[in-house]
């Protein structure tokens, strides 16, 4: 071994140095810059001192270097452990051991840190890209560690490279084994932050206005659905979200008492059934087509009609349901006896309320109270743009007398206010409109920028009535979507534009690449995983457990028959099995061959060594080599070889 | 090698062989292994490649060897304006008889000394060593027979010096072994410098054979035994060359035979009649360190150590 900083090959350093990095790239996305910086620096260093020859810094440096990093990882997260702290120590820690590699052993150790941080990569993303990337990156340190640990020139090969990739795809059916398998447990690890769905957008479980118009600026996933017939008209395609009844004169709230029990809800013609793909959004309602009637996951039906779960929904969720476009919801009960849904707080929106009055007097039932309002708002030349001007004192009247340009939460609003004012029970409901239909995996992606508000209001007799300002206002945004009904000067996230565009394309296919990964990886929680089992009739944990040990040694075993089918045939000359007796009583005994080493060489070695065995030795070796190697082999050579192997005692 | 172990085996002895490689001790001194090697290689009717520093014995050996064989012996030094006639012969206008007439070429002699042969241009190297191959040399469309046995020992000087042309890895193939002599020992050297001049004492000495006899012991050394445990033993080695990287290119078919040929010589000297892996081993780092191009050729490390890793790598069968 040359010096500490150059006992390992150039190429295999590089290598090593570039597949740590690679490891412990996505990291630098929200790790601290400092440290990122810091870890690049060993990593340089490193670098330096297997190519220059630097000088690796001594102990009594390293030693204060590490606690005071620790300090300084505490302080950035006020603790060392958790998630974020813990992996920053951890890739601080990295970069520190490569100042400190200086032998194979400290190598080995590296390259085990580094799958350690393949592991922590997932608790920050489980996309495909990153499962790749790190699958690719197990690889790469998996050649390493055969490079490192092999007892030759420690040189980087092809036939590491292609060793290391056999082992990795033998154990990809272990893995599949696993991930079918193994039990699944419930909620976020251990030292996972609370809400990983922190400063995700979404709907929230309120309306002020600018709330939604926040929302179009994200082209994230909100949820994707896969309908079992043909998806339903764009116009139909009324997300249901929270239901939001309680209003304090600027916002707009959901029902307090979850447990009210559901209303009473009769539909009328064919059901549409499909399956929705849920991102996470840290709250406790699940989406789906207004109105659902069949979900098979546990969520409560509320008193409003919308879906909540006990929990917030901070894993990808993936349901079946059923809804019907065509309903009656809740029409005998006396829901204008509820003062909630007609309540306007005392003192707000006087000009509304005035107007509504107004409109009052000229209508007497609520279907022509809805069209006077219809009229008002056709009339008035109202105008639906992403970026309305700013409201200050009280939205609903300014909006509606004078800057009369909105995004839908403006119309949702504002139109509730006039019909509470006008005596009908009003509401607003959030949720999602639209959506659009990937042709690649034939779904619906439905993105935050589509999210929606719009108006229930109650008839007696009829019940609630779904009544969408926004349609009246600006049609096409119902028809065609966002993109086609805002002016061309607003600006719109890169995937909520409709150009068809090759980006866009590529896009969409990605999309649904990605939706396959949602649907079939990701979203094989414990409930799906429970589903699967039934399935396949095992339905408790000791059953689950022992087919999964049933299969490992199954895999394990298929492996092995394998390589035993492709060695090759096993020699049965008798001379050469009774030669390796010898050499294992021997190597028992303390004196195993060297390496090459041929089997005359050897036996006389061991001979000068233990001449107490010297000669049973000699007849062996004589036998064996005659036997082996001679012109012909004589029946008393093996008879011989074979008492000396027997009655070798070493 | 333990003395008092030929028992082992089936043992065929040669006493000349035995007196030639005592008496090629004798003259040559702490060089037992080399003189073994050049003198299989002989018998193996392979040629030999000696390539060591000037001044260490390779043309004493070179006439040692003809010495004890009883052969005929020229040696050619090369220089770099030397042409191919000067080594093959040429064809003469002799004005007496008013016709013309070969001149045979140094190169028509049963043991032949190619002094520094990396002097010569490449042109001239080619025609020693189609020689070498051939056995035969062909002047003006005229075939002629070169002496048998006949054997080339031909040295080179390692290093990169000026004005040389280090002969190209194809045509070294052509060479059965290559050996370095090194470096007396220490008692040897002084041994070397209180005794005799070398070659007065070359002079002194006496054939121990003749080339009837070479022959002879030639034949002998193609019938030795090879088992085939030992053919796996080669192969092993020859396939571990051809899957690792850590040369240019793998061992070829032809080094593979070579391999066999020069163990079984090795053998006919060890005084046995069935090839062993440690004759596979014994010639193992001559027939193949000059056959091999490590990839990265680091200064300070022979081709024959790497030849003693292969051997390290790759288990007796």
């Amino acid at each position: 071994m040359s010096s500490a900083g150059t006992f390992l090959p150039h190429r295999t350093l590089l290598g090593l140095l570039l597949t740590i990095g690679a490891v412990a790239a996505p990291h630098a996305l929200h790790l601290p810059l400092w440290l990122t910086a810091l870890v690049f620096a060993c990593g340089l260093w490193r670098y330096m001192a297997g190519y220059q020859a630097w000088r690796l810094p001594p102990r009594w440096i390293l030693i204060p270097l590490t606690l005071l990093c620790a300090t300084g990882v505490a302080l950035t997260y006020g603790t060392i452990a958790g998630r974020d702290a813990g992996v920053a120590l951890l890739t601080l820690l990295v970069g520190l051991k490569l100042l400190e590699m200086r032998s194979r052993r400290d190598t080995v150790v590296v390259l085990f840190l580094g799958y350690f941080l393949v592991v922590t990569q997932f608790l920050f993303s489980e996309s495909l890209f990153t499962a790749g990337w790190m699958l690719l990156m197990v690889w790469a340190m998996t050649a390493l560690l055969i490079t490192v640990t092999r007892p030759t020139d420690g040189k980087l090969s092809g036939a590491h490279c292609s060793l290391a990739a056999g082992m990795v795809l033998q154990a990809l059916p272990v893995m599949l084994l696993l991930f079918v398998l193994f039990p699944r447990i419930p909620g976020p690890l251990w030292g996972m932050p609370e809400s990983d769905a922190r400063g995700v957008t979404g709907l929230s479980n309120e309306m002020t206005p600018g709330a939604i118009s926040e929302l179009s600026q994200s082209d994230a996933v909100a949820f994707r659905v896969e309908f079992d017939g043909d998806p339903p008209a764009a116009s139909a395609r009324y997300w249901r979200g929270p239901v939001l009844p309680y209003y304090d004169g600027t916002t707009w709230r959901r029902s307090q008492s979850p447990r009210s029990p559901p209303p009473v809800l009769e539909t009328m013609d064919g059901a549409i059934d499909y399956v929705v793909t849920l991102e996470p959004h840290n709250e406790d309602w699940i989406l789906a087509l207004d109105l659902p009637v069949e979900v098979n996951l546990s969520a409560r039906v509320g008193g409003d009609y919308d879906l909540r779960r006990d929990d917030p929904v901070r894993e990808r969720l993936r349901y079946r349901a059923r809804s019907h476009t065509n309903y009656r919801l809740d029409p005998g009960h006396g829901a204008d006896e509820q003062a909630m849904y007609l309540h306007l707080p005392d003192g707000a929106h006087p000009r509304a309320r005035e107007l509504a009055r107004g409109w009052r007097s000229e209508a007497d039932t609520p279907r022509e109270l809805m069209e006077r309002a219809l009229r008002h708002f056709r009339e008035e030349e109202f105008v639906y743009t992403l970026q309305p001007p700013r409201l200050r004192d009280d939205p609903v009247d300014e909006f509606l007398f004078e800057t009369r340009r909105g995004f839908c939460e403006n119309f949702a609003g504002s139109f509730a206010v006039l019909m509470r004012a006008a005596g009908v029970p009003a509401r607003v409901v959030t949720g999602y409109q639209g959506g659009e239909i990937n042709p690649t995996g034939n779904y619906l992606i439905v993105r935050q920028s589509d999210a929606h508000a719009w108006v229930e209001v109650w008839r007696r007799d009829e019940g609630w009535l779904r009544v969408d300002p926004t349609a009246w206002v600006a049609p096409e945004r119902i028809e065609l979507g966002l993109a086609d009904s805002i002016p061309e000067s607003d600006v719109l996230p890169t995937l909520s534009r409709r150009d068809p565009g090759l980006m866009r394309h590529l896009a969409l296919r990605w999309d649904a690449v990605n939706a396959y990964w949602d649907r079939w990886v990701l979203a094989y929680g414990p409930d799906l995983q429970r589903q699967f089992m039934k399935r396949v009739g095992i339905d408790n944990l000791s059953g689950m457990l022992t087919v999964l040990a049933v299969g490992l040694a199954l895999v394990i075993a298929v492996v092995a028959a394998i390589l035993l089918w492709q060695r090759p045939p096993r020699q049965t000359d008798p001379a050469l099995n009774l030669w390796h007796e010898l050499v294992r009583r021997l190597g028992r005994a303390g004196l195993p061959p060297n390496p090459g080493e041929g089997p005359r060489d050897y036996v006389h070695r061991v001979m000068t060594q233990r001449p107490d065995l010297a000669p049973r030795l000699r007849t062996a070796i004589g036998a064996y080599l005659r036997l082996r190697y001679g012109r012909q082999a004589q029946a008393a050579d093996r008879d011989a070889l074979q008492a000396a192997v027997r009655h070798l005692r070493p | 090698m333990q003395p008092g172990n030929q028992n082992e085996i089936a043992t065929i002895r040669h006493a000349d062989l035995e007196t030639l490689l005592r008496q090629g001790d004798s003259v040559i001194l702490g060089k037992s292994r080399q003189i073994r090697q050049a003198v299989a290689c002989l018998l193996a009717r392979g040629h030999l490649l000696i390539e060591d520093l000037p001044g260490v014995g390779k043309t004493t050996l070179a006439h040692l060897l003809a010495k004890l064989f009883g052969l005929e012996f020229r040696r050619i030094q090369f220089t770099s304006d030397m042409l191919p006639a000067d080594i093959i012969g040429a064809t003469v206008y002799e004005h007496r008889t008013g016709g013309f007439r070969f001149h045979a070429g140094p190169v028509f002699t049963q043991l032949v000394l190619a002094d520094e042969v990396n002097r010569a241009t490449p042109k001239t190297q080619s025609s020693l060593l189609e020689a070498m191959e051939e056995r035969q040399v062909t002047v003006e469309g005229e075939t002629r027979q070169l002496p048998n046995p006949f054997f080339v020992v031909a040295t080179q000087n390692p290093g990169t010096q000026i004005g040389t042309f280090p002969l190209p890895e194809s045509q070294l193939d052509r060479f059965l072994m290559r050996i370095e002599l090194g470096y007396p020992g220490h008692s040897a050297e002084r041994d070397l410098l209180m005794g005799q001049d070398r070659r007065a004492l070359l002079e002194g000495l006496a054939p121990v054979m003749d080339a009837a006899r070479l022959l002879q012991l030639q034949e002998a050394v193609a019938a030795v035994h090879t088992a085939p445990a030992v053919i796996d033993y080669v192969q092993a080695l020859v396939s571990h060359t051809r899957q690792n990287v850590g040369f240019q290119h793998g061992l070829s078919p032809r080094a593979g035979l070579a391999l066999l040929r020069a163990a079984r010589a090795w053998t006919l000297l060890e005084g046995r009649d069935a090839v062993l892996p440690e004759d596979i081993q014994a010639v193992f780092p001559a027939v193949v360190g000059h056959r091999l191009e490590p990839m990265d050729a680091v200064a300070g490390t022979r081709r024959s150590d790497h030849a003693l890793r292969i051997l390290q790598a790759v288990t007796v069968p």
